[in-house]
C-alpha cells in the first residue's frame, strides 16, 4: 500500500508542476502584453509601462520569474489581486466555505438520489421504472444547467415565490463566519429564521449543481449494479435461498459500490466546471463566481491563483479517491 | 515494386478494397444497422438530429424573419399561444423585437457548426497525438500522457474560460478553446487501442511486408481502433454543444446579435421574471439537440461495443 501512495505521488508532482508551468505561462505565451494583461490596464504612458514592468518583474529572465513564483506557491503566496490588491489565498480561503457548502450538499444529493434510484432500475431491469429512471438520467446529463436553473428561478422565484433568488442568506441576519458553511452558522447564531432562510438560498443551487452528478451516477450504479447481479456468488447467494432484499442490498450492493465510489469522486472535477455556471446563476459568493468575476475584470492574478488552487483540489481530491479504492480493492494496487 | 508488394500483403490481410472486402464492409454496415435499430431511443435520437440538420440547411428557406431584424413595436411579445400574442411571432420575440423561432433555426447551425469543428479538431489531433504515443512509447509517451493529465487536471469549462479570456471572446476562440479541452480523451483512447493492437500478428505481417511506421501507424492499426473513437467523437459533439452555449451564456462565446443559443439565453436573462419564453425556448433547443446525440451515441455504444452484445 505504501509503495502504491508513493507512485501515485511520483505522477503527481510532476503533473501538478506542469499545472503551475500552464497557470504561469498563459499571460505570458498567448498574443498580448503581460504587463498590460496583469495590471489591467488598457492605456499607459511608457513610463507607467516601464515602472510596471520593474514592478512586477518582468525585465527579468522567464525562468527566474517562474522559480519566484512557485518559491511562493509552496509558501502558500498566490499573489496579490491586482484590482482589490488582497492576497489571492485570503479570498479562496473566504470563498471557498460556500463553493464546498454547495458542492457537498449536492454531491450528498446525487448520492441519496442516484445510488437508490440506480439500483432500483438494475434489479427491475426493463421494466417501465428502469426506462424511466434511465430516461431521466439521460435527459439531466444532457442538460444544459444554466439553462436549467433559470427555468427553476422562474417557477420557484417568480410564479410560485418559495425561495430567494439569489446569494447565501437573507440581509436580515448577520453574524460572524464561524465555520464558513452558512447551515452550521446560522444554527449557532440562535437567530430565530437564520436557518431556514440559509436553507431556503441553498434548495435551488444545489439541485442545479447535484443534476449531472445525479444522472452520472444513477447510470453509473445501474450498470455496475447489473454486472455484479450477473455474477456466481450472487447466483450462489440466491440459491442458499437468502432474501432478494439480503442478496441485493449485502452481497450485490457492495461490490457494485466499489466503482461507483470512483465514479463519485471523480465528480469534483464536475461539479467545480457546475460551480462557475450555478454560482454565477445564483449570485453564490463562491470560488466559482470569484473566478467568473476576475476573468471579466481582466485580474489575471486571481485567475492564475485560482485555477492553480483549483486543480490542486482535484488532483488531491482525485489521488484521495485512488488511495481508497487501493484500500478497498487490493486488485489494483498492483 | 514495393508499393505492389504492399498492396498484395494488404489485400492477402484484407486491408485494401477488392470484392471480398467491399461485400464485408457492406455486411459489417448492415450488422451495425441491425444492433442500432434495437435501441429505439438512439433510432428516435437519429432522427432528431437529421431534422435538426434539415432545419440548418434550410434556415433561410423555413426561418419566417430575419434572425437579427428588429422590429419596432414588437417588444417581448408572447408565443401565439398566450394573451397578446401574434402568429407572426410563433414563439414571441426578445426585448428588442427579433423573432425568436428565427433565431432559434439559424441557431441550429451555429450549434451544428460548433459540434462539427470542435469535434473535427479534437479527433485530429487527439488520434495523432495518441496513435504517436501509443506507437512509440518511451518517453515520447510519458511526455504525452503528463501534458494530457495537466490538461485533464482543470475543470474544462474553466480552463476554455481562461484560454477564451485571454485569446479575446469569440466564437472560434471558443471552439479552439473546446476542442482542446476535449482533445486529451482522443489521445488516451487512441493510445490504449494501439497499444492493444500493436502486437498482433497482422501487424507483424505487415511490418515484415515491409511496412513504414507512418502506414503502420494509420494505415494497419488505426482503422482497427475506430469503434471507441466513434462513440467518443458523439459524446464530444454532444459536449461542445453544451460547453460553447455556456461560454456564450458566460458572455465569452459568440458574441451578440450572433443567434447562437447559449448567447441568446446571455441576452435573456435580466428579463427572465417578466418574460419566460425568451428564456425557455433557447434552451429547450439546446436540451432536444444535446439528447439526441447523445441517445444516438448510447445505440452506437451498443452497437459498436462487441461484449454487449447479445450474441
Amino acid at each position: 500500500m505504501f509503495r502504491f501512495l508513493i507512485r501515485r505521488l511520483a505522477v503527481l508532482i510532476p503533473t501538478f508542476l506542469g499545472v503551475s508551468i500552464i497557470a504561469f505561462a498563459f499571460i505570458r505565451v498567448l498574443p498580448g502584453d503581460p504587463v498590460m494583461l496583469m495590471s489591467g490596464e488598457r492605456v499607459m504612458s511608457p513610463e507607467r509601462h516601464a515602472a510596471l514592468t520593474r514592478e512586477l518583474g518582468f525585465d527579468r529572465p522567464i525562468w527566474i520569474q517562474y522559480l519566484d513564483y512557485i518559491g511562493g506557491v509552496v509558501q502558500g503566496d498566490f499573489g496579490s489581486s491586482i484590482v482589490t490588491k488582497r492576497p489571492v489565498m485570503d479570498d479562496f480561503l473566504a470563498l471557498f466555505p460556500a463553493t464546498l457548502e454547495l458542492s457537498i450538499c449536492a454531491i450528498i444529493l446525487a448520492v441519496a438520489i442516484g445510488v437508490p434510484f440506480g439500483v432500483l432500475a438494475a434489479v427491475k431491469r426493463g421494466s417501465w421504472l428502469d426506462q424511466s429512471v434511465m430516461g431521466f438520467a439521460l435527459v439531466g446529463y444532457s442538460m444544459p444547467i444554466f439553462w436549467w436553473g433559470l427555468l427553476l428561478i422562474i417557477l420557484f422565484s417568480g410564479v410560485l415565490q418559495w425561495t430567494p433568488v439569489s446569494g447565501r442568506i437573507s440581509l436580515l441576519y448577520f453574524f460572524p463566519p464561524v465555520t464558513g458553511f452558512m447551515l452550521i452558522d446560522s444554527l449557532l447564531s440562535g437567530q430565530a429564521g437564520a436557518f431556514k432562510s440559509a436553507l431556503s438560498h441553498l434548495i435551488l443551487p444545489t439541485v442545479v449543481l447535484a443534476t449531472i452528478p445525479l444522472a452520472v451516477i444513477a447510470r453509473q450504479t445501474r450498470s455496475a449494479m447489473l454486472e455484479v447481479l450477473g455474477e456466481d456468488y450472487v447466483r450462489t447467494a440466491r440459491a442458499k435461498g437468502l432474501p432478494p432484499r439480503r442478496v441485493i442490498g449485502l452481497h450485490a450492493l457492495r461490490n457494485a459500490l466499489i466503482p461507483v465510489v470512483t465514479t463519485i469522486g471523480l465528480q469534483v472535477g464536475v461539479l467545480m466546471a457546475g460551480a462557475i455556471l450555478t454560482e454565477t446563476i445564483f449570485s453564490w459568493p463562491g470560488i466559482g463566481k470569484w473566478m467568473v468575476d476576475s476573468v471579466f475584470r481582466r485580474d489575471y492574478a486571481v485567475v492564475q491563483g485560482g485555477l492553480l488552487l483549483i486543480a490542486g483540489i482535484i488532483m488531491v481530491v482525485n489521488l484521495i479517491v485512488d488511495v481508497l479504492y487501493g484500500l478497498i480493492n487490493p486488485r489494483i494496487r498492483h | 515494386m514495393a508499393t505492389t508488394n504492399l498492396k498484395e500483403a494488404d489485400a492477402a490481410i484484407g486491408l485494401e478494397g477488392g470484392p471480398v472486402v467491399d461485400a464485408s464492409r457492406r455486411a459489417m454496415l448492415a450488422e451495425f444497422w441491425y444492433y442500432f435499430r434495437q435501441n429505439r431511443g438512439a433510432v428516435l435520437g437519429l432522427w432528431v438530429f437529421l431534422l435538426i440538420v434539415a432545419v440548418a440547411i434550410l434556415a433561410p428557406v423555413i426561418a419566417p424573419h430575419n434572425p437579427t431584424a428588429q422590429v419596432r413595436g414588437a417588444f417581448l411579445v408572447p408565443p401565439a399561444w398566450e394573451e397578446g400574442g401574434s402568429w407572426d411571432y410563433i414563439l414571441g420575440t426578445d426585448a428588442v423585437g427579433r423573432d425568436i423561432l428565427s433565431r432559434l433555426i439559424y441557431g441550429a447551425r451555429f450549434s451544428l457548426f460548433i459540434g462539427v469543428v470542435v469535434v473535427t479538431l479534437a479527433v485530429v489531433v487527439g488520434v495523432v497525438v495518441g496513435v504517436i504515443a501509443g506507437y512509440f512509447r518511451g518517453a515520447v509517451d510519458t511526455v504525452i500522457m503528463r501534458l494530457m493529465d495537466i490538461i485533464l487536471a482543470f475543470p474544462s469549462l474553466l480552463l476554455a474560460l481562461v484560454l477564451v479570456a485571454v485569446l479575446g471572446p469569440g466564437l472560434m476562440n471558443a471552439m479552439i478553446a473546446i476542442a482542446l479541452v476535449l482533445q486529451p480523451h482522443f489521445v488516451r483512447l487512441t493510445r490504449a487501442a494501439v497499444m492493444a493492437e500493436k502486437n498482433r500478428d497482422y501487424v507483424t505481417a505487415a511490418k515484415v511486408a515491409g511496412a513504414g511506421n507512418i502506414r503502420l501507424m494509420f494505415k494497419t492499426i488505426l482503422p482497427n481502433c475506430t469503434a471507441p473513437l466513434i462513440v467518443q467523437a458523439t459524446l464530444s459533439f454532444s459536449n461542445a454543444i453544451l460547453d460553447a452555449a455556456a461560454l456564450g451564456f458566460l458572455g465569452m462565446g459568440a458574441q451578440p446579435p450572433t443567434p447562437e443559443w447559449g448567447t441568446m439565453l446571455a441576452e435573456a436573462r435580466e428579463f427572465i421574471l417578466r418574460a419566460w419564453w425568451v428564456v425557455t425556448f433557447p434552451g429547450l433547443a439546446i436540451l432536444i439537440t444535446v439528447l439526441a446525440i447523445n441517445l444516438m451515441g448510447d445505440g452506437l455504444r451498443d452497437a459498436l461495443d462487441p461484449k454487449l452484445k447479445r450474441s
